[in-house]
């Protein structure tokens, strides 16, 4: 591992040099977290998940829309024994626009907060955890 | 004491009974369900390079996606019937698998564990054993858990024939056959994203599912209080409360203790199920920073903490309506309580979202193990003991093979699952099995820097010697008295667990230790090499804080025991 490295400091040079050393030690021992460490962060830079990936929010978005749509107009056209057999609630009609009320919310997330572009070594980080809210 | 009966018997003599009035208006939502799976499959296959885009996305995706997937994987069928038949015959001790069984973990997970997990790189939970104890407890822990999820695997798909063949008509083969091909198709088309983006999907649509009919339950019965009234004088004040009855020495429907829940339930297999189970771990394992990999499961509890309204008041429903059900008098199974009330509530279009997200789960549960069944046996048998060195791309398309070769092996395995009736408790059975041991290893070699190569190999099999010993000898030839399969599953869990721990120690005295310099970023209190990532943007936000995500979790939890508690 060591001469892949150009140190440009010489206690930079020591220090490197004694972590390969160490690294050295280890594997030597068995199959050891320096492997590990080596083999996933290879296999990191050549991933293509974070660039090729679609982006869910346009799935989940666009599947809810046309449930919505089909489920509130199953609402609309509901005959009075099917609202009857729901407890008098027009079940179709409510779970429709809720539906369609999440599908809308994730279509306009993804348009407020597009997919960021991705830069080759590191993934996007401007997307992550939370709805854009209060924002 | 209820008598274990063959769910196959009872879905065939169900049949006729539980039939849902099913039109093509809700056969045009399962439909387009799914068409949308396979295209996730096929819109994911382009972003497999590698065998990390593979098995684990490449560590790319976002907290909120792998949190819901999180949830998801957790949120199988089996566990939504399951839960749903656990409180129409135990009431609301329920809340017991989710506000201590769960959330606790999951904090733990997210807070302590997760630095080490995905800070020393590892792309699953027995290459962390490999590097902190040896080679025995590695291959050991990935054989049990390769075993385990294809076992696990049989049971969702086995579930899904039974409750496909008494809804909808299908013969059990052609329920098998479908969604065995889907989950196969999908999983090796886009690996693991494939997976987690359908899991994630399954979410929002079982939602969509269980809100409407929990909605129209309670408006059935009366509200909650016409639900309470009416649970509490046919079952008894302590149906509907979370601790009442549970004093050490009194008798309850659940036949555990408090003690045997705290301890059995809320510590030993919460934590074990939560923290070293794969099928969990590997969805925080694919978050693109160590930031988003520790939110995953403190983002998976806020939805965890509600769900359980939405399984348990069906059940407590269902107890309501068929008063005798899952005795001899009535011909409706615990397990037929959320199939019941979708024939009795739910019109067409509605029904449609409720039978494809039940149907969703299943597929989501089943793709759940296979996907982290194929990561174990490629990345831990296959490629560090078989077939060792070679190029990535052989090792993509053995997990491609390997996938197939689980789906059939899962298919094989499906009548395992037909002698308990309540499949919730044979699930947990199962994990108080392989999960415990599997925790009191991670847990003592995590916190114990003297514990020993060796000791982590003798603890797992101890743990799971024990755990098995007790359950199947010291229970079921009925040498101690323990009223159920639930109570006994807790003590077979504190039995492995301290089995576990004391083999470990006994053994780590007797033999050497590992050097520190091994040990650097997988013992409290050691960091990483690897750690020095830095912080991304933006994940210095203050609600994107673990610490507090984790306490306001925790907090919530403890709050919504308060109205169960008196």
């Amino acid at each position: 591992m060591s001469e892949q490295f150009e140190p440009s400091e010489s206690s930079e040079r020591a220090e490197r040099a004694e972590r390969a050393e160490a690294a050295e030690r280890l594997r030597r021992a068995g199959y050891s977290e320096a492997d590990v460490q080596r083999e996933v962060t290879e296999l990191e830079e050549k991933s293509a998940t974070a660039a090729r990936i679609f982006d869910l929010r346009r799935i989940i978005g666009g599947l809810f829309v046309v449930y919505g749509v089909i489920v509130t107009i199953a609402g609309i056209t509901d005959s009075d024994a099917e609202i009857d057999k729901a407890q008098g609630i027009n079940i179709n009609l409510w779970t429709g626009l809720a539906m369609l009320a999440l599908g809308i919310f994730f279509l306009a997330w993804l348009k407020l907060r597009p997919t960021a572009p991705v830069t080759p070594t590191l993934p996007p980080e401007a997307l992550d955890g939370k709805p854009p809210r209060g924002e | 004491m209820r008598t274990p009966t063959d769910p196959a018997y009872t879905a065939a003599r169900l049949a006729a009974e539980l039939r849902l009035p099913t039109n093509w208006l809700d056969y045009t939502i399962l439909g387009i369900y799914f068409v949308v799976v396979l295209g996730i499959g096929f819109a994911a296959r382009r972003s497999v390079k590698t065998s990390l885009d593979f098995f684990l996305s490449g560590r790319s995706l976002p907290a909120w996606i792998t949190g819901l997937a999180f949830v998801s994987a957790n949120l199988a069928a089996t566990e939504i019937l399951g839960m749903a038949a656990n409180s129409a015959q135990y009431g609301a001790y329920t809340v017991h698998w989710y506000w201590i069984g769960a959330i606790p973990a999951m904090v733990f997970l997210g807070i302590v564990m997760m630095p080490f997990y995905y800070g020393s790189k590892v792309r699953s939970v027995p290459e962390f054993l490999l590097l902190r104890f040896d080679r025995g407890a590695h291959l050991l822990s990935s054989a049990l858990f390769a075993f385990a999820a294809i076992l696990i695997s049989g049971v969702n798909l086995y579930a899904l024939a039974i409750v496909v063949e008494a809804l909808l008509g299908w013969p059990q083969w052609v329920a098998i056959v479908v969604a065995g091909a889907f989950v196969l198709a999908y999983i090796t088309l886009g690996g693991l994203s494939s997976a987690i983006y359908n899991e994630v999907l399954q979410f929002f649509v079982i939602l969509a599912a269980l809100i409407p009919l929990s909605v129209l339950g309670l408006k059935k019965v009366g509200g909650w209080d016409g639900l309470t009234d009416s649970l509490t004088e046919s079952h008894g004040d302590d149906f509907v409360t979370a601790w009442g009855g549970t004093g050490i020495g009194s008798d309850n429907p659940l036949g555990a203790n408090w003690l045997t829940i705290v301890l059995g339930l809320g510590f030993v297999l919460s934590f074990g199920y939560w923290t070293t189970n794969f099928a969990e771990v590997q969805r925080a394992l694919s978050a693109k920073n160590l930031s988003a990999a520790q939110r995953t499961p403190l983002i998976a509890a806020f939805p965890k903490i509600f769900i359980v309204f939405l399984v348990m008041i069906p059940g407590l429903v269902a107890a309501v309506l068929v008063p005798k059900i899952g005795t001899a008098d009535s011909d409706l199974q615990y397990n037929d309580a959320i199939p019941y009330l979708m024939q009795e509530l739910l019109p067409n279009g509605v029904l449609g979202i409720a039978v494809t997200g039940l149907l969703a789960a299943f597929m989501a549960g089943m793709a759940a193990n296979v996907s982290s069944f194929n990561t174990v046996f490629t990345t831990d048998i296959w490629a560090k003991y078989v077939v060792r060195g070679r190029e990535d791309a052989y090792y993509v398309r053995f997990g491609r093979l390997i996938t197939a070769i689980g789906v059939a092996a899962s298919v094989g395995t499906a009548f395992l699952a037909s002698s308990f009736s309540n499949i919730m408790s044979y699930l947990q059975t199962l994990f108080s099995f392989f999960n415990v041991p599997m925790f009191v290893v991670f847990i003592v070699g995590m916190f114990w820097k003297r514990a020993s190569k060796k000791s982590g190999f003798w603890g797992l099999l101890a743990g799971t010697t024990a755990a098995m010993v007790n359950y199947f000898v010291l229970y079921k030839q009925d040498i101690i008295g323990i009223p159920t399969d639930q109570g006994a599953n807790f003590v077979s869990a504190i039995a492995g667990f301290v089995a576990g721990a004391v083999v470990m120690v006994a053994v780590s005295l007797f033999t050497a230790p590992k050097r520190d310099e091994e040990l650097q970023g997988l013992v409290y209190g050691t960091v990483s090499p690897g750690m020095a990532e830095p912080p991304a943007a933006g994940d210095d936000a203050w609600y994107r804080r673990p610490a507090l995500l984790g306490w306001s979790a925790l907090i919530l939890a403890a709050l919504c025991y308060i109205p169960f508690s008196f």
